[in-house]
């Protein structure tokens, strides 16, 4: 309450015609407030939105690039960049032919950005590495049970698991994929290939006449956050190739920048996604089963939400079970919080059972391709090739993408090996060898699974995309000749605020539930606070004139680090303040944001989370 | 005729030869996680990097190279085989060689500053620095014991939380400014000191791959203590480690007399 003599004050001065303040506000004579267009702050001050060759603090600098030459690089030390690594290396041992192959990875190292379930199909390892076994792979937990729930608010339903149904497991192993990765990257580095962990490939680069691609420049390092140079400023490094094999992962900053530049996805469907999150956590040696496997759908999702869960139980020593929850980012209500929905899962009483006595020890999360075959580009262009989820390889219902990857990587190594001996620009035979490998048949017979859940407008939701699969899929296994489509993106089918209801989400218990920081410290992520953030507006004002004001600040819900956060300023607007240090490389805002205004950019090589066997 | 050059001579022409200790701890990030059996901290798996106040001794020393006042700067770390990862960044810095005392892992959780500083003055004696440069403590147990044991054993002077090393022109002497509680403190050291830095001492460089990629082929030489003589018994026995208490929460007084109140009722007053 103001007191009556500040009171009276304010009165008199809005009788004053004002100087415009720094929000832009400003009083007319007649006393009325007129609101201006917010002058922000700037936001982005990122080098690739502001070019400093007309930036007068980047006069002097020095801004020549060593340069260096390899024959392949590869962008992305995931199971795609170090299958097809590992694949090239062999290659040559097996023709006699030298190459210099080089990998790029932004993680500090080899596995450290590295987020999955995982339930591994063995299939892609056993034809890299027949001797896996020998070579000491870390794939300790067999599958010996499978389960597949349905959960209402109070139940869990078993549904049968029949052989043959993409949810059955046997066969596969329960991975810690990080700590799989780390051993691919050993392996890739015993085959002489170079793998450069702490490095991120920040541009892509160009022949003269913009063509093809003739490589990447690594990420400049030491500008401040204002977007001036610092002291230890020093620029990236130039990699020119004859081939440049992008494994980055679900929606790859380069991967977006090629798809755009050569067009990628004419005559196919946009990408569809979902946001993963898992949780480690040590259970009370009572509740563990190793080897134990369940999927699940339902609770609390309602029932026009995609999405579900996992539970795996390892077999390392220790009883340790990765606890996993699924939304697909095509939900319409900007309340909705995927990471609320998570934590409030963990409270139906048959998660409850087998989580109570336990300890949360890791927590991450990323965003998980779900467009199957209608979404996968073109894979190739002039002078490279997209491999694995950056294309898109998920098989949906399967929840299983990493065997797929590991092929379409091992495929692709074999179209560059090609190419480079013959001079070839574009590793043209790579796409047709991935349509005839099983990779495509599989993804083709689940094609119609996860649009299934659209039927009839989305009325059916769930059990309209249960009811396909057992009822049609089951007996067709995708031979029906029909394919359903995504009807649209992601962002698209966001909803304005005003046309939903805020959603209630209970208080987190700090035993089985948690808040959102809690949870982004024990991602160990981190960022040197002094740079420009790596999550960049294509327009400032945007956010607060309409993520705001139409969806309500959806941002603010479905990062799962709390980067963005809308803050009061003392006028009672708000403003957006982007907390990059949390981030945590999930790619869910550059999806997900309605206006498509945030781009995803590379930080500095080495930052970033520092996942333990995720 | 021969012209017998004597070491200060050399030093002098050449500028002074730096040693450089670096320590490989639990990245600064990480949210440490105490073993279910209470012996320790996990860190299989963990995020690990070089200790931040090793980074800014190691940047020093490279600038004062860059500035001639040092000839040579070695680096030096004492810990298990990922250690040479931390010595790799420290030759990507800009330090010439470096020198890997390879910890057995059975001794490794036992390792403590007198170990370590016996070490460093053991290799002292043959590499004969004129300036040692440590951080002054490691974040992982937070010591600050290295530094000063070191300059203890070798009977040298010390200037710990340096936050300003200027060598006086004949290279003989060391102005050092250091932070203390009241401020700051400039001393005078001989040569040969040994200095600890503190925060505020340099902002490092970045170990970009240009560098790193040189770094592979600089010398990293490998010891063992046996060699050196030194004798890692323990002296000090960890009984137990535990996470802090958890902070309670607080309650909301409204008023003066409220506050009064429950301070009397806690008998914090009477």
């Amino acid at each position: 309450m103001l007191s009556s003599s500040r009171a009276a004050l304010v009165a008199a001065a809005a009788k004053l015609p004002r100087l415009v303040t720094r929000y832009g506000y400003c009083t007319t004579a007649a006393g009325e407030r007129q609101q201006q267009k917010p002058l922000s702050p700037k936001i982005t001050t990122h080098p690739t939105r502001n070019d400093r060759a007309k930036d007068p603090r980047w006069k002097d600098i020095d801004m020549t690039r060593a340069v260096d030459e390899a024959d392949v690089v590869i962008v992305g030390g995931g199971p795609a960049g170090l299958s097809a690594a590992c694949r090239l290396a062999q290659l040559n041992a097996e023709k006699g032919t030298e190459m210099r192959i080089v990998v790029l990875e932004k993680a500090s190292s080899v596995g450290a950005h590295i987020m999955s379930g995982a339930c591994l199909d063995p299939k892609g390892l056993v034809e890299l590495f027949p001797d896996w076994q020998e070579r000491g792979a870390p794939l300790h937990t067999p599958v010996t049970g499978d389960k597949f729930y349905m959960l209402t608010e109070k139940r869990a339903i078993p549904l049968p698991l029949l052989p043959g149904m993409p949810m059955h497991n046997h066969g596969n192993y329960i991975v810690r994929l990080g700590n799989v990765v780390a051993w691919l990257g050993e392996q890739a580095e015993s085959l002489g290939v170079e793998v450069y962990p702490g490095v991120a490939a920040a541009e892509v680069l160009y022949t003269e006449d913009g063509s093809a691609v003739k490589g990447v420049a690594t990420n400049d390092v030491g500008i401040a956050k204002d977007g001036s140079p610092k002291d230890s400023f020093e620029r990236g490094m130039e990699f020119h190739c004859k081939q440049l094999i992008i494994a980055e992962g679900t929606h790859g900053h380069l991967a977006k920048h090629l798809i755009n530049r050569y067009d990628l996805r004419a005559g196919r469907e946009p990408q569809t996604y979902g946001i993963g999150f898992k949780e480690l956590w040590e259970l009370s040696e009572d509740r563990w089963r190793p080897g134990y496997v369940e999927h699940g759908v339902g609770w609390p999702l309602d029932s026009g939400t995609y999405g579900g869960y996992f539970i795996y139980h390892l077999n390392e020593g220790s009883p340790l079970a990765a606890v996993g929850f699924v939304v697909g980012l095509d939900y319409s209500n900007p309340y909705l919080s995927p990471f609320r929905e998570f934590q409030q899962f963990k409270h139906h009483p048959h998660v409850a059972a087998a989580l109570t006595g336990g300890k949360r020890i890791g927590y991450g999360a990323r965003a998980l391709n779900e467009g199957g075959v209608q979404s996968l580009p073109k894979l190739t262009f002039p002078g490279g090739c997209l491999v694995g989820c950056t294309a898109g390889m998920i098989n949906v219902p399967k929840v299983k993408g990493t065997h797929n990857a590991m092929k379409s990587g091992s495929l692709a190594a074999e179209a560059v090996h090609e190419a480079i001996g013959s001079g070839e620009i574009e590793p043209a035979t790579y796409e047709e060898a991935l349509r005839n490998s099983w990779v495509y048949k599989e993804l083709h017979s689940v094609r119609n699974i996860r649009p299934s859940f659209h039927l009839l407008n989305g009325r059916l939701g769930m059990f309209g995309g249960m009811a396909y699969t057992g009822a049609v899929w089951y007996f067709t296994r995708g031979r029906e000749p029909w394919t359903f489509s995504h009807g649209g993106t992601d962002h698209e089918k966001l909803l304005p605020a005003k046309d939903c209801k805020p959603k209630d989400y209970p208080k987190p218990d700090n035993v089985l539930s948690f808040d959102l920081l809690s949870s982004v410290a024990l991602t160990s992520t981190n960022h040197d606070h002094d740079q420009p953030p790596h999550l960049t507006l294509y327009d400032d004002s945007v956010p607060g004139q309409v993520n705001l004001s139409v969806y309500d600040g959806p941002e603010q819900r479905f990062c799962p680090a709390g980067v963005y956060e809308y803050v009061e300023l003392d006028d009672g607007s708000k403003r957006l303040q982007i907390n990059a240090q949390n981030c945590i490389h999930c790619k869910t805002c550059d999806i997900k944001d309605p206006t498509q205004n945030i781009n995803w950019v590379t930080p500095q090589g080495g930052e970033g989370p520092a996942y333990n066997g995720m | 005729y021969i012209h017998i050059i004597n070491k200060a001579d050399m030093a002098a022409s050449k500028g002074l030869k730096i040693l450089v200790g670096c320590k490989r701890v639990i990245d600064y990030a990480v949210k440490v996680r105490v073993k279910p059996d209470r012996s320790g901290v996990v860190t299989e798996g963990v995020k690990h990097s070089m200790n931040p106040f090793d980074e800014i001794a190691v940047e020093e020393a490279v600038r004062m190279k860059e500035k001639k006042l040092a000839g040579e700067a070695v680096a030096i770390s004492v810990g298990p085989p990922q250690s040479q990862e931390t010595l790799r960044t420290a030759l990507a810095m800009g330090i010439d060689r470096a020198i890997h005392v390879e910890i057995p892992l059975a001794q490794l959780e036992k390792l403590q500053p007198i170990h370590v500083s016996k070490l460093l003055a053991k290799v002292c004696e043959s590499e004969k620095p004129d300036l040692v440069i440590l951080g002054k403590q490691a974040i992982d147990d937070d010591c600050n014991q290295t530094g000063q044991m070191l300059a203890a054993l070798l009977d040298w002077p010390q200037a710990t939380f340096a936050s300003k090393i200027e060598p006086s022109q004949d290279s003989k002497q060391l102005r050092v400014t250091r932070e203390v509680d009241g401020g700051l403190e400039t001393i005078d050291v001989s040569v040969p000191a040994v200095v600890t830095s503190d925060l505020r001492l340099n902002e490092p460089r970045y170990a970009t791959l240009p560098n790193i990629m040189k770094a592979k082929k600089k010398p990293l030489a490998k010891m063992s203590p046996d060699q050196l003589g030194v004798d890692l018994q323990p002296r000090q026995e960890v009984i137990s480690v535990e996470d802090p208490p958890v902070r309670k929460a607080g309650a909301k007084v409204e008023s003066v007399e409220d506050l009064v109140g429950k301070l009397r009722e806690k008998g914090l007053v009477k």
